[in-house]
């Protein structure tokens, strides 16, 4: 007898079916083997918007296990309205146990930020990626970019560096600056910012990065060297804030610029978890690098 | 001494070959198409050996191959046929031609340098001048910001173009000025070999004599073997030591540019001389 | 007053989605049914299947119910449900030479075999606003489909049968280009793997019957007015239903059903570079699923142009199509911009400040008095 189950909507563990769920393990494999290369998957629709973290999700989705602690953030919150809706789908689709708490969690899935709290080797990072090609501000077509990355034919992504510097001044990348990893491939860290860049560099935790729209995946594995691009005598800096966090008088944050309803301008930390743990008192474990260490306290 | 570049065979026919393709073409044909297979012979068995600091001319008409030569030894075509080994590159016992592409790019980043026709070739118009000849120099590895605007300061200074315009756009430059800029950049790393490929077709007389007369002085100066590719006997009996004829994809006649201009030999060459103004 | 931290995302987004149900249902008009919406919203169920990729006209026609009528939303529904359902097959190759034909125009031929059969269609129609749509009842329809059975000749039924194509005979004369020994003939399967470029021509025209019909129209249009070369002739423009078969696990072919789609077939000519040679025909070809004229003409229209990528049109640029008619991408990433970008934003007001402070910095030296 043929059931007719038509109407009837029971999904799979994590939303995604098993075969595709190994083909992006597969390929996160790929990426973790070849650090800062993208490796092309198949990227399947997902019930969210594509550009609104398709990406990281497959990642999450295809990794996350029963037992995992979810946590998601969107520029640093986690009741961002989009971290919610992410969320929500995640646990609906696992019934794992979500927190807001950087520390307590085993996966975290982020857009344009990386936790203030320093991450750990039992930990897995995942990136949301909007536009995967750090080359595609020189070369729009995808056909020279993937040739450039295989022959290490990075000349002109240099020279645009130059360039910005010869106009402005200095190299005017905001977020997303590009760099290198392990000696070879240049990567596109997602829209992070520069003070997010250090952070990158001989991690304890696994990062991994989903462009869901672009239909690529690619990692940066633990301990592994990962430098801004810089010139010998235009070196990288992080943003500069020259203030402090008005809440908790804390400096070694990436900020947040508020504008009160008075007009009165103030900054906050930006990271809504690492905000308050320190309002509450409680233990912070912050990630250290020479770039922060030159904030004083 | 050693020769720094030799070329064998070399060899670029478009479409399908047959077997008598070769035969049936060229300056006794009046044709680079073979009446068989309709395939275009660009050049066929060119030869010849380019020693240091030596300027070799490659003169003819357009359909003729010499810009095909060049384009082929830059490798900015694939060849069918020969063999060329640059003294430099590997000892000389590899042929480049054969090379893969990360050396090729190798050989063209730190061995050769061009000088197009078009600009636009040779250069970016998105990058100020400046720009261009720091791409030549990170390629080679440097990456001192200071060093990169110093040296392609002095370059550009070498080859009179106002180091005041090292950060606008070359679009904004007349065409003397752009080829000026673009032999600064084909000099950047100092290459042992340049290629000036019809250079100065297109200028006005009077920037055309400016140019070629800086081309002379560099080459003088630094001592870089060249191979300049014109239709314009002028130019070659101005730069070159010595010179190949081409005509329909062959070396009709080769030899000393002076000896080929007081008492050319093949016809074609006859013709060409006595047309010189 | 202090700055509230923006703890209330959860809420916030629970009550839009609530917003947006009012929204749909304030007027307390009668729930359509998705009976109603598939068969009177047929051409817009079309759309959506074709779209979202799916050959499922109730599952289209739930998902426009859901988004109040936006094709977009719709088409993307079904595309997310896609991701749900295990794969189990692969259909045999569909012969469109066995469609049943609902609709078969050629406008390179005045008469072809079968007739030119104009089938369901308001091309000839004039676009005057109907408001006896207003009051139209069952009754009505029914008296419609009572005058319509009566009014066809049952004797005829027997002579429909299924037609060769117009295509057939220009490759019986020869007038055909083959496809060659250059074109790459792998067969991709777009939904399992990312393109690549160069991308086959299996690749190309998966991508395009997926393709969102306005961004295919646009390309195609500018194909004809000067943004390209390629003005085709319609070779065939064919409706109908044709026959799906698996190969089951014993290996025999089992037929499963049949589905609707329109298919093109362009005509048009290649430039050769060889001289003396002949310049032979070739086919632009387009095909979706469901009643779409449009598209299927587009694809064929753009399949052409693709396949001449040393023209310098956008329609000639396979990457720059493909990339930017794939509907469900684009609107993503276009409305993603609604998204916060406050710490991007950030990051890029830091370098701005620093700039115009080095800007500033000389005027500022300049007017400080040197000290002794």
């Amino acid at each position: 007898m043929i059931e007719n189950k038509k109407y009837k909507n029971s999904y799979n563990f994590a939303f995604i079916d098993e075969s595709t769920k190994k083909e992006v393990r597969r390929k996160l494999l790929k990426a973790v083997a070849i650090p800062g290369y993208q490796v092309p998957y198949s990227s399947p629709e997902m019930p969210i918007s594509r550009g609104w973290g398709t990406g990281g999700l497959h990642v999450t989705l295809a990794i996350i296990g029963r037992e995992d602690i979810f946590k998601i953030i969107d520029q640093g919150s986690d009741a961002s309205v989009n971290a919610c809706n992410l969320r929500e789908f995640v646990q609906a689709m696992t019934g794992c146990k979500t927190t807001y708490d950087t520390t307590e969690a085993t996966l975290i899935q982020t857009r344009h930020r990386i936790t203030e709290e320093e991450l750990r080797e039992d930990q897995i990072f995942v990136f949301q990626v909007p536009m995967p090609e750090p080359l595609r501000s020189v070369e729009r077509y995808e056909y020279r970019t993937r040739q450039m990355h295989g022959e290490a034919d990075y000349a002109k992504m240099w020279v645009s560096l130059y360039e910005s510097f010869v106009r402005h001044g200095g190299i005017m990348r905001g977020a997303d600056y590009p760099v290198k990893v392990n000696g070879r491939y240049i990567m596109a860290p997602s829209p992070i910012p520069r003070w997010d860049i250090p952070n990158l560099n001989q991690s304890k935790t696994l990062y991994l990065f989903g462009a869901g729209r672009e239909k690529r995946l690619y990692a940066v594995p633990p301990y592994t060297t990962v430098e801004p691009l810089e010139f010998e005598d235009v070196r990288f800096t992080i943003e500069k804030f020259d203030n402090l966090c008005y809440k908790t008088g804390y400096r070694r944050a990436f900020l947040d610029e508020l504008y009160l309803d008075d007009g009165s301008r103030h900054f906050v930390i930006n990271d809504s978890n690492f905000l308050d743990k320190i309002e509450q008192g409680g233990e912070i474990k912050p990630f250290i690098n020479p770039y922060i260490q030159q904030i004083e306290l | 001494m050693s020769a720094l570049l030799r070329v064998r065979n070399l060899t670029k026919i478009y479409g399908e070959p047959g077997e008598r393709t070769l035969e049936q073409t060229g300056p006794e044909w009046n044709s680079n198409i073979c009446p068989e297979t309709d395939s275009i012979v660009a050049c066929a068995g060119v030869s010849f050996d380019l020693y240091p600091g030596e300027v070799l001319g490659i003169v003819g008409e357009s359909g003729s191959g010499k810009s095909t030569v060049v384009k082929l030894l830059y490798f900015d075509m694939e060849k069918t046929a020969g063999s060329a080994w640059l003294r430099p590159y590997n000892d000389g016992r590899t042929n480049m031609l054969e090379a893969s592409g990360q050396q090729k790019r190798y050989i063209r980043n730190h061995l050769m340098g061009t000088v197009y026709q078009n600009p636009r070739d040779g250069l970016n118009f998105s990058f100020s001048s400046g720009g261009n000849i720091a791409e030549k120099l990170i390629m080679a590895g440097s990456l001192h910001v200071g060093s990169i605007r110093e040296r392609a300061s002095f370059l550009l200074e070498k080859t009179e173009v106002p180091v005041r315009r090292m950060d606008d756009t070359p679009a904004s430059f007349s065409g003397g000025m752009q080829q000026r800029v673009q032999i600064a950049k084909a000099i950047a790393n100092n290459p042992p070999l340049l290629f000036l490929d019809e250079v100065t077709t297109g200028l006005d007389v009077s920037v055309q004599a400016k140019v070629l007369d800086l081309i002379r002085e560099l080459q003088q100066e630094l001592g870089i073997a060249m191979i300049v590719v014109s239709h314009d006997l002028s130019v070659i009996r101005m730069l070159t030591d010595r010179t190949l004829v081409m005509k329909h994809g062959r070396v009709v006649e080769s030899g000393l540019t002076d000896q080929i201009l007081q008492d050319p030999q093949h016809a074609y060459t006859q013709l060409l001389v006595s047309s010189l103004l | 007053m202090g700055y509230i931290a923006v703890k209330g995302g959860s809420d916030a987004i629970h009550q839009a989605k609530e917003l947006v149900e009012f929204y749909r249902v304030k007027e307390q008009t009668p729930p359509v049914s998705i009976e109603q919406i598939r068969t009177q919203m047929r051409l817009a169920c079309d759309k959506v299947i074709s779209e979202g990729g799916l050959y499922a006209p109730e599952y289209a026609a739930i998902a426009l119910k859901q988004s109040e009528g936006d094709v977009f939303e719709a088409a993307f529904i079904l595309r997310a449900f896609i991701t749900t359902l295990q794969r189990r097959y692969y259909s045999e190759t569909i012969n469109t030479r066995e469609m049943f034909i609902r609709r078969k125009i050629s406008a390179s031929f005045r008469e072809i075999p079968g007739g030119q059969v104009l089938g369901p269609t308001r091309d000839y129609t004039q676009r005057i606003l109907d408001t006896s749509k207003i009051d139209e009842t069952l009754e009505d329809i029914r008296q419609f489909l009572t005058r319509f059975e009566a009014s066809i000749d049952a004797g005829k039924i027997q002579e429909i049968t299924s037609y060769g194509k117009v295509i057939d005979l220009l490759k019986r004369e020869g007038l055909l280009k083959g496809v060659g020994n250059a074109e790459d003939t792998t067969l991709k399967d777009i939904t399992r793997e990312a393109i690549k470029f160069p991308a086959p021509r299996s690749a190309r025209l998966q991508m395009m019957a997926r393709s969102e019909t306005g961004g295919l129209m646009a390309l195609g249009y500018s194909s004809m007015r000067g943004f390209g070369n390629t003005h085709p002739t319609v070779g065939e423009l064919r409706y109908g239903t044709v026959p799906v078969r698996v190969k089951d696990s014993s290996g025999r072919v089992r037929y499963i059903g049949k589905i609707e789609v329109t298919e093109a077939e362009m005509i048009t000519t290649m430039k050769t570079s060889k001289k003396n040679s002949v310049p032979l025909y070739s086919i632009g070809y387009g095909l979706c699923f469901g009643q779409n004229d449009t598209k299927a003409i587009c694809m064929g229209i753009l399949d052409r142009a693709m396949r001449s990528p040393e023209g310098n049109a956008p329609a000639n640029d396979a990457e720059f199509v493909l990339y930017h008619t794939e509907g469900i991408e684009a609107m993503g990433f276009t409305n993603h911009l609604k998204l916060p970008h406050y710490v991007t934003f950030q990051a890029g007001l830091s370098n701005i400040r620093q700039a115009v402070e080095r800007a500033n910095a000389p005027a500022i030296a300049k007017a400080e008095p040197v000290e002794g």
